[in-house]
């Protein structure tokens, strides 16, 4: 347990004690303060630069009720001491205008105890200026621009980056910060050929320090690379077939599943996995981890929204469902422990929500799986909101490549891909070793034997 | 601290902020070769109280405030924001601003004229959603809870929720422009599970809202229809079947589906997209991009909708602003920025989400003009399609100009003829392409009940939509089923 030494702390103690004095029966606050910058070029010029800074102070009450505690939630930007004060009183009153519930409240205990370094920022990184980070975002557009003739205009590429501060504190008598940056670049460029239509496509890297990020260059080149590939792309006959996802395709795989790991969908009843706890609901080569201490993660914190630690969670365990992401909350509500997956942001409400999330890695990389496919499609982007978490029903719209004798055969769009995310995962028949994170959610190449595609 | 009448002001009694702090910080942010500079103060009160599993459990409310200084030269933006509204933060943000420009200063001296109030009055709100007592609130939810429990056992699950803003803004610019306004909005959210045969669940939503007082939504007239519709499409998606893959004519319903058009063709006409010559309906003013009769609007005009300003995020008076008129494309949608760069006037469409954001431009509510043909005939001239009665949410890559957009409720057409009601079914398409195969369009305009959210760059902000029954051919339904 560490003492608080921020600028935010004053505030945070302020507000817990205003709120026991206002009444509350215990309370816990969460204060976030950060700077950060933004910028963008197109083509040669600077498009955007954007700075700011801000603090948040989030304080949740709760009161005493029959037979449970009512809460309330609030935040604010202003940290006078006044309009901390009024906060505080402001929830203890709102709290008592809902309704008790008997799985409400702090955790009671297993509150971390050692707050291990992550590795979650590099302080050599702040010696850098927003012309440096103007330079980066210039080599990322330059590359793309550079890297084919066909590429005729862009979207522009970014860089961004902030640092933040993390303090938690509880009527429980946890208190604990951490501080961590985060660092980005991006890149889209806008292709054309024959006075075709035009295709886009994106590519970016994210990474707790400078050192971590790929280069301007490779992320410049990846973003052109994938445009040019979807330029004369088509549309392919309605049909079934087996699907390829590339690893950033395949992430937004695990990104739908996630929201029904989290506990708060297991106890609505709005997860299609529900009931499913011990039972196989995949492939025995599915494996997926949460890990919120995995040096340098995005995801990483360490502790929680909560103040519990975070540590290794295997949620799907060759096949078998073992865990769901948890809260304290949500852990009462299924009678069970939380799993240091309490998500909170100054200004949100509490959840259960993944902090590096990855499906394990098997063999072979995605030119593996293609070579191996005799017809079928391979999958590189997804959009669309087509999928139902309570029935796991899946159709979104994608893009990517047609498939033949394990060749790329000819660039796909406007299609759209439909299946039951159960089934699919059940039907996922290999996976690569091409493990790649974006932010907090990574994922590597994989095969679903079957799915139905409409097109033509 | 409301008092909506002198919004401007509340900022001066609550920031000392007048129009010598305002000139002053303006004057900074000119201080270099800058076209532009303006200043956005933002405070709001964001409150919610939800319902679920029987018990409103809690209740939240977010105080928001900021301002956020720009600094326009050419083509680039400078922005900085800061959560303290102060002459110190505002100057040192005025200094961020302008540094993307290096050069002599235009000098000019700045006069903001002011404050006015914006002409248009489209939302005069006796009390804030955001004033009205919890209890209230809390009522309402455990009304809603036994109500739809009530309707039918095989509810199991019910979550509703109020979600009330009150966001008071004021935008000065070096232009002299200085004006505020107040900007109520309220949502009322109805979602209930039902479960089957089997142990099958299925999800029915509904809900309605707009910058409206919640007095309008608390009597039963009001919030019982929402809570019968929920119920109903849970009910009816129960006994939904797969839907089929392929291509078909299709139906689509009045009201929420005009989140076709703000996918399929509002995105592609905002002015940014178009400037850069990124979108797939760059340079095709004057041309032909939907059939004859279709003629699509964005208005910010409309009294008390969820998409509507007095002004938008520059103080600019919203319009109604034609995008397509009789198949051919006639505007842009445009922020002050994009107009000037492409030599047209602003449309009232510059947004942002909050004063930590740059305005962009933003459709407000976006719909297709009624037609003359009869909804029924409609329906009946479909051999064998789809009929989509409501929308989940879209997407659209603009410069691809393709999009796709998920059904909530769709029904077979078998002979002119409802047929069984199919589950996961959305639709894909090509913006330019999709309106130039409407074959009918119905006399039966509605707009939706208002509970639109538009996320664009990651700032998300309201907006309307609206459609008569029309009849599209050809479209790609994607499903499950040969």
């Amino acid at each position: 347990m560490s003492a608080l030494r921020g600028a935010g702390s004053d505030a945070l103690q302020l507000a817990l004690e205003r709120a026991r004095a206002a009444g509350a029966h215990s309370a816990d606050a969460v204060y976030a303060e950060g700077d950060a910058l933004e910028v963008r070029v197109r083509g040669k010029e600077v498009d955007t630069v954007a700075q700011s800074r801000e603090r948040t102070l989030g304080l949740r009450v709760f009161a005493e009720g029959p037979g449970g505690l009512r809460s309330a939630l609030t935040s604010s930007s202003d940290l006078s001491r006044d309009a901390v004060a009024r906060l505080a009183e402001d929830s203890v009153a709102l709290a008592r205008a809902t309704a008790p519930d008997p799985s409400a409240g702090l955790p009671a205990d297993g509150f971390a105890r050692e707050l291990p370094d992550l590795a979650l920022f590099d302080p050599a990184d702040r010696a850098l200026a927003t012309a440096d980070w103007i330079a980066l975002a210039q080599r990322a557009e330059d590359a793309a621009r550079g890297y084919d003739p066909r590429i005729v205009n862009s979207e522009g590429a970014s860089a961004s980056t902030s640092y933040t501060t993390i303090c938690y504190g509880s009527s429980a008598g946890f208190a604990g910060e951490y501080a961590s940056a985060s660092h980005s670049l991006y890149a889209q460029p806008v292709a054309t050929q024959n006075g075709g239509g035009m295709q886009t496509a994106w590519w970016a890297s994210a990474s707790r320090t400078l050192a971590g990020l790929d280069s301007p260059e490779a992320v410049g080149r990846i973003a052109a690379e994938r445009t040019i590939g979807q330029l004369g792309a088509r549309r392919v006959p309605t049909c079934e077939a087996p699907v390829i996802f590339d690893p950033s395709a395949s992430r937004e795989l695990l990104a739908n599943l996630a929201g029904c790991l989290s506990g708060y969908a297991v106890y609505r009843g709005s997860s299609f996995l529900r009931e499913k706890t011990g039972r196989e609901i995949a492939s025995e080569r599915v494996t997926i981890v949460d890990d919120g201490r995995k040096r340098g993660g995005l995801g990483s914190k360490p502790f929680d929204g909560e103040g519990q630690p975070t540590r290794r969670n295997v949620l799907v365990e060759r096949g078998v469902l073992r865990s769901w992401l948890l809260d304290s909350y949500s852990a009462r509500k299924l009678g069970l422990a939380s799993t240091g997956n309490a998500a909170r942001a100054a200004g949100g409400a509490p959840s259960a929500a993944p902090t590096n999330l990855w499906l394990e890695p098997g063999a072979g990389d995605l030119e593996t799986l293609v070579r191996g496919l005799e017809r079928g499609l391979l999958v590189t982007g997804m959009f669309g909101h087509g999928f139902n978490p309570v029935t796991g029903d899946f159709s979104r719209g994608a893009r990517g490549y047609w498939v033949e004798r394990g060749e790329r055969a000819y660039p796909v769009e406007e299609i759209t891909i439909a299946g039951n995310l159960g089934e699919m995962l059940s039907h996922v028949e290999a996976i690569g070793a091409d493990l790649r994170f974006l932010g907090s959610l990574g994922a590597p190449s994989l095969r679903i034997a079957r799915m139905t595609i409409a097109g033509a | 601290m409301s008092s909506p009448n002198t919004p401007a002001a509340a900022f001066g009694a609550r920031f000392g902020i007048g129009s010598r702090e305002l000139e002053r910080a303006l004057g900074a942010a000119l201080e270099g070769p800058i076209d532009h500079a303006d200043l956005f103060f933002e405070a709001s009160t964001q409150d919610s109280v939800s319902l679920e599993d029987g018990i409103v459990k809690s209740g939240d409310r977010h105080l928001v405030q900021g301002v956020g200084v720009r600094a326009v030269a050419g083509e680039k933006q400078g922005y900085a924001h800061a959560d303290d509204i102060t002459v110190e933060a505002l100057q040192l943000a005025a200094g961020t601003a302008r540094s993307i420009a290096a050069g002599s200063p235009r000098g000019a001296a700045v006069a903001v004229r002011g404050p006015g109030a914006p002409k248009l009055d489209l939302y005069p709100v006796p009390l804030a959603p955001t004033e009205v007592p919890v209890a209230t609130k809390v009522a309402l939810l455990d009304a809603i809870d036994r109500y739809a429990r009530a309707k039918d056992p095989r509810i199991v699950q019910v979550m509703a929720s109020v979600v009330s803003q009150h966001r008071n803004l004021m935008v000065a610019a070096s232009d002299g422009t200085w004006v505020a306004d107040v900007q109520p909005l309220v949502r009322l959210n109805v979602q209930v599970i039902a479960q089957g045969a089997e142990g099958r669940r299925e999800v029915g939503y509904q809900g309605a809202g707009g910058r409206r007082a919640l007095a309008e939504l608390l009597a039963p007239a009001s919030w019982q229809p929402l809570v019968d519709e929920a119920v109903r499409l849970a009910l009816v998606n129960l006994d939904a079947r797969p839907c089929p893959a392929g291509t078909f004519d299709v139906v689509l319903g009045p009201g929420w589906p005009g989140v076709l058009l703000h996918e399929a063709v509002g995105h592609g006409l905002e002015g940014d997209f178009n400037r850069k010559g990124v979108s797939a309906f760059s340079g095709r003013i004057g041309q032909r991009v939907a059939a004859p009769g279709v003629t699509v609007i964005d208005d910010g005009t409309l009294p008390g909708r969820r998409g509507s300003l007095n002004v938008d995020d520059e103080g600019t008076p919203t319009a109604r602003t034609v995008l397509i008129e009789d198949g051919i494309l006639v505007g842009y949608l445009h922020d002050r920025l994009n107009a000037r760069l492409m030599g047209h006037a602003p449309t009232g469409n510059g947004r942002r989400q909050s004063y930590a954001h740059l305005p962009m431009p933003r459709m407000t509510n976006t719909f297709m003009l009624a037609g003359r043909d009869d909804p029924d005939e409609i329906l009946r001239s479909v051999k064998n399609g789809l009929y989509a009665k409501t929308f989940g949410g879209g997407q659209v890559d603009i410069t691809s100009g393709k999009f796709v957009f998920s059904a909530s409720e769709a029904y077979r057409i078998v002979d002119g003829a409802l047929a069984e009601p199919l589950r996961g079914a959305s639709l894909i398409g090509n913006g330019p392409d999709v309106l130039t195969r409407v074959s009918r369009i119905g006399s039966d305009l509605a707009l939706d009940l208002g509970v639109g959210t538009c996320g664009k760059d990651g700032q998300s902000v309201p907006v309307g939509v609206g459609l008569p029954t029309i009849r599209v051919d050809g479209l790609t339904v994607g499903g499950t089923e040969r």
